[in-house]
């Protein structure tokens, strides 16, 4: 028995293929058309398996897409999907910190890897990968160079949460002369602060996993660590959490 | 529903025929007062010969005028209200000899001051505790009251017409809680979307007595339906009791999100459902009785305001919720602040998964609403020992 888990993100759609281990794990971009990135991302985690579509006995989607693909058994949240990855990974873990594209999730799980409560951010962009990716957009580098810039930086002082604000925020320390490595350690620093916030709301663990592709970048994670005062458990491909947690609920089901 | 049943759709209309109806009233004579909020004494009114009728705030459609003048980060309710005046493009508002108003959130306090400028208006000193103190005052402001209507009215309010309306406006409450108590039942044999059109088209009756009839009947209808086994929901359906901020038709988009993901809304706490339903208890003195009912309004504006907390638990009980959502408006310090003693009380006493939304009346938030709403209704199925 196989299930996949197909994960269709704002900027990433993500799918895994799991018959109790992962048999295979693939990212391609969502672009404009979640519904064949859908496709082409099952399609190629087919093949990296070898695995016959005949052979899934049960496809669960997730994600913003989740809507938009009619092969689907099943559809959760991508909040139940990241507890249930989460869980997979870290069976110890209570809390998931799940930051995606558009929005930030802080999860409370409990021993089954069942969601007890959760706080998302509200309308406001401020603490997503939306707003380190206008902020590297300000910066004119990509995100991986954001992360490298803050290597050892001391964070310059980024006081709006609002990514429209906190722009001419940066545009105005660049203008006065601030070097970049403090800007993005500041831009981190304003996220983590973002975090902390969000997490105040639920029963926050020690236990902690950090999922979504912005826990790919390290920096990051250590000012969201710091702030909160945990050490976070940062799965390898922290991407594909969600898709893990849907291939799980539908290989269980 | 609409199709089964008759009086859903009487009820319907009734915005529209109201209007007329309200027309007619006044060419005869009849005054019109216009209300914001529950805290505004109705008896009073009816017992002055006036016809009380609910204004509107739940529209997100005359906001944009409203914010030349307002701020932007206000509460959408109150953005609301003063927009339909400022617009004039509400027929209850228009028709209004008087507004009637208390001191209750800062953001309409002041709002209010402003709309004293279009049209005469009463404001009631609203005390923010509910003490043996605040009610003493609440008796002199009700007396106030009664002299600004005797004037601007030229009439008496005797006490003989003050138990009269007594009488009517708790026939009134015992009508409309018999409808929403009708949701106790499991599965409840009306949407939460439904009853929220009846609870609201309500408000713009000019004829009490024949709106009680009409919701007596639905009500009847009702009962018909769901022991033959009608019910838009299974047994199985996630039971939601919503509490917070007063809703309406216009701001009904949490409401109508819950039931299309799979969920039924069966208890409103709010303003214009349950907190009404509380009725004026007998005593001696009349009005200090009537001053009572509307102190104890457990509304956020009161510090402490333990009454929503003790209502929030027998409800959550007596309609067997599997989940509370609190629905807090942009901008309302008062409801958004006292959401986490309303969260942490639930989790002590009755244990039931509670989700905070905060928005307002646009749309734009609706993609991030429907993940928090699934996911909440996924944690309740999988309480319930469902697949997690
Ligand atoms: S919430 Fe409070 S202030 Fe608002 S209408 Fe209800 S009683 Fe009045
Ligand atoms: S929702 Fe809050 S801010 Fe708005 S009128 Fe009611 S109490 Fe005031």
């Amino acid at each position: 028995m196989v299930a996949a888990g197909i994960d269709i993100g704002s900027t990433g759609t993500k799918a895994v293929l799991f018959d109790g281990e992962i048999r295979a794990s693939i990212v391609v971009p969502t672009g404009w058309d979640p519904k064949a990135a859908g496709l082409e991302a099952f399609r190629q985690a087919l093949d990296c398996a070898g695995i016959a579509e005949g052979d899934v006995h049960s496809i669960v989607g997730t994600g913003y897409g989740r809507v938009s693909l009619p092969i689907f058994d099943r559809k959760v949240t991508e909040i139940t999907c990241h507890a249930r990855g989460a869980h997979f990974l870290y069976p110890e873990t209570r809390s998931v910190i799940d930051i995606g594209g558009q929005d930030s999730k802080v999860i409370s799980v409990d021993e089954h890897g069942r969601v007890a409560e959760f706080a998302m951010n509200d309308k406001c962009a401020a603490g997503t990968g939306r707003f380190l990716q206008v902020m590297a957009g300000v910066l004119d580098v990509s995100l991986e160079q954001l992360g490298q810039l803050a290597v050892g930086a001391t964070p310059a002082q980024i006081s709006s949460m609002c990514a429209v604000f906190a722009e001419s925020e940066v545009i105005g320390l660049l203008a006065r002369g601030a070097d970049k490595g403090s800007i993005a350690a500041g831009i981190f620093h304003s996220i983590a602060g973002r975090i902390q916030g969000l997490a105040g709301k639920v029963t926050l663990s020690h236990r902690v996993t950090f999922s979504g592709g912005v826990a790919l970048n390290r920096e990051l994670c250590s000012a969201i660590g710091a702030s909160l005062g945990v050490d976070m458990w940062v799965p390898h491909a922290p991407q594909m959490v969600g898709a893990l947690g849907a291939a799980i609920m539908g290989f269980e089901a | 529903m609409r199709e089964i049943c008759a009086s859903f759709d009487e009820i319907a209309g009734l915005r529209e025929r109201n209007a007329i109806a309200l027309k007619v009233a006044k060419d005869r004579g009849r005054k019109v007062v216009g209300t914001y909020c529950l805290f505004s004494p109705v008896e009073l009114i009816v017992a002055a010969g006036a016809i009380p009728v609910s204004l509107c705030g739940t529209s997100a459609t005359p906001i944009p005028a409203a914010e030349k003048v307002l701020p932007r980060s206000l509460c959408p309710l109150i953005k609301s209200s003063y927009g339909f005046a400022l617009t004039d493009t509400c027929p209850f508002f228009h028709f209004s000899d008087l507004l009637l108003a208390e001191t209750t959130c800062d953001g309409k306090k002041k709002m209010y001051e402003l709309l004293g400028r279009m049209k005469p208006l009463h404001l009631m000193q609203l005390p923010q505790v509910q003490d043996e103190a605040a009610l003493e005052y609440w008796v002199l402001e009700l007396k106030r009251l009664i002299r600004r209507l005797e004037q601007a009215f030229d009439v008496k309010i005797t006490p003989e017409k003050l138990a009269a309306a007594v009488l009517l406006l708790n026939e009134e409450r015992r009508s409309l809680k018999a409808l929403q108590d009708l949701l106790k039942r499991k599965p409840a044999p009306i949407s939460g979307m439904d009853l929220l059109t009846v609870l609201h088209n309500r408000g713009f009756t000019v004829d009490k007595r024949e709106a009680i009839g009409l919701i007596d009947r639905l009500t009847a209808e009702l009962t018909g339906l769901s022991d033959n086994g009608f019910s838009p929901f299974t047994t199985r359906t996630p039971r939601i009791l919503l509490t917070g901020v007063p809703v309406g038709i216009g701001s009904e988009k949490v409401v109508r999100l819950v039931e299309e993901l799979g969920g039924s809304v069966v208890c409103f706490e709010s303003c214009g459902a349950y907190k009404k339903v509380d009725p004026v208890l007998p005593g001696n003195d009349l009005l200090r009785s009537i001053a009572e009912k509307y102190l104890r309004v457990p509304c956020s504006c009161m510090s402490p305001n333990t009454g929503r907390l003790q209502l929030l638990e027998k409800l959550v009980q007596e309609f067997q919720a599997d989940g509370v959502i609190d629905l807090t408006w942009q901008g309302c310090h008062t409801y958004n602040v006292e959401s986490f003693t309303v969260k942490r009380h639930l989790q002590e006493t009755a244990q039931v998964p509670f989700l905070q939304i905060e928005t307002d009346y646009s749309e734009s938030d609706t993609e991030q609403l429907k993940v928090r709403i699934e996911a909440f209704l996924e944690v309740i199925g999988t309480r319930r020992g469902g697949r997690p």
